[in-house]
């Protein structure tokens, strides 16, 4: 017995399931890197929608169902895509997570498939979406980048439902739906109403809060462009 | 008749950028001097042009519910509209692709003009939307046509509107937070209202 080679095996401790490198992952595009207010990216989609809360709340987990999962297939096939023809391979597997979202939303909530018209159709088109492809996940491993994928969807979803709500509350003086404006004149009786804001449900609105917001949160993180 | 208002409404009424949001990412990040906007926006305006029409014909005889009666009588109930999203983006990749390489033998000094904002402009969300616009309004052939053209248009006067005032704000004191992306959103809000005039115009 004593003749058997020990074998040493050099074994790497696992990385934790979530260990600080990943809790990063995800931390890291929700403020001091937001796809959105920092790197400018995904603003087309981002202000379509945003008139409402709840079409807004429909699209932003759209978007981050299409961004794990593309970021899960992608880094999976990384190591067979011809680096040539990776931007087609990328929009095929996009464009199929797209479809499928679209048929759901047909499928189980046709109001909400009418609202968002072609503006769940143009995910594919989203700069988050392939900026993560091509960034992140041809480049690393599938349970990182899904990680990576669920952050930087969620940095954009915190956006887009911040300007979906002032534009809701200034323009429609709801919140999901609820009228607020009207219980708060109700409780001061007759004689005080508040009146919304047409500016804000108007595209122009969505340009003037989502900089506004910009202002704000590059302002706490200290970042300039120059 | 028809055709000019629909041109006006999608130059100036429906612009891409002011009512629809699209093509913002390119809008912004190619919008700091007048000479290159000017080559995207031309892009633009010929990729949609040549794009648009084209999704149309694929719609029209291969997607849409019905359209596959002319291939025989077994294929005339099968509705392939549900592979929208994927057939419009293969052929916008395709064409531009295709347009690229055109350009680049016949036409060497517009490619040196145009050429580094092609790849770009597959993924720009105004040349799918244009499309998807285009089935959801079922436009015939020409209207198709006319609204490409048009939308282009419409994205290549706001790109290059925007790209002059951000060329005059260089020499303007912005805080700090605001420099870059903020101010720029604030400008496209303000350029908007500008916008919102032509809003009125019944056509």
């Amino acid at each position: 017995m004593s003749t058997e080679t020990t074998v040493t095996e050099v074994k790497k401790p696992a990385e934790a399931l979530l260990s600080k490198r990943r809790k990063k992952l995800i931390s890291d595009p929700l403020v001091d890197s937001n796809p959105v207010t920092i790197q400018v990216l995904g603003i087309c989609s981002a202000l379509a929608v945003t008139t409402q809360m709840q079409p807004t709340l429909i699209m932003a987990i759209s978007v981050i169902f299409v961004i794990v999962m593309s970021n899960f297939v992608i880094s999976l096939m990384r190591n067979t895509i011809p680096s040539r023809v990776r931007i087609i391979v990328q929009l095929a597997v996009v464009a199929t997570l797209v479809t499928l979202v679209s048929e759901l939303l047909r499928a189980f909530a046709y109001d909400m498939y009418k609202e968002l018209s072609v503006f769940v159709g143009l995910i594919i088109t989203n700069c988050i979406v392939m900026g993560r492809l091509e960034a992140f996940a041809l480049g690393n491993k599938p349970y990182d980048s899904i990680l990576d994928g669920f952050g930087s969807a969620l940095g954009y979803s915190w956006i887009i439902l911040a300007v979906a709500f002032f534009r809701e509350l200034l323009g429609s003086g709801s919140f999901f739906g609820i009228p607020i404006y009207d219980s708060i004149s109700g409780i001061f009786g007759d004689n005080f109403s508040l009146a919304t804001n047409g500016l804000m449900v108007s595209p122009v609105g969505a340009f003037i809060i989502l900089g506004l917001i910009i202002w704000v949160q590059r302002t706490k993180t200290g970042y300039v462009e120059h | 008749m028809e055709l000019f208002s629909l041109a006006i409404r999608s130059i100036f009424i429906e612009n891409m950028v002011f009512a629809y949001f699209l093509g913002m990412c390119s809008f912004l990040a190619v919008s700091k001097k007048v000479s290159t906007a000017i080559g995207l926006g031309a892009a633009v305006i010929f990729v949609l042009t040549v794009t648009t029409p084209a999704n149309w014909l694929l719609n029209e005889y291969v997607l849409k519910e019905g359209a596959l009666t002319w291939a025989g009588d077994t294929f005339a109930t099968i509705d392939l509209s549900f592979l929208r999203f994927i057939m419009f983006i293969a052929i916008i990749a395709a064409i531009v692709q295709l347009v690229e390489m055109i350009v680049e033998k016949f036409a060497p000094a517009l490619y040196g003009a145009l050429g580094i904002f092609l790849p770009l402009i597959a993924v720009n969300c105004a040349i799918l939307g244009g499309s998807l616009f285009m089935a959801q309004r079922d436009y015939t052939l020409a209207e198709a046509t006319v609204y490409g053209f048009g939308s282009g248009t419409g994205f290549f006067l706001a790109i290059i509107a925007l790209a002059a005032i951000r060329e005059k704000l260089k020499y303007s004191n912005v805080p700090n937070g605001l420099k870059g992306l903020g101010i720029t959103m604030l400008l496209t809000g303000l350029m908007g209202i500008a916008f919102m005039s032509f809003m009125g115009i019944d056509l």
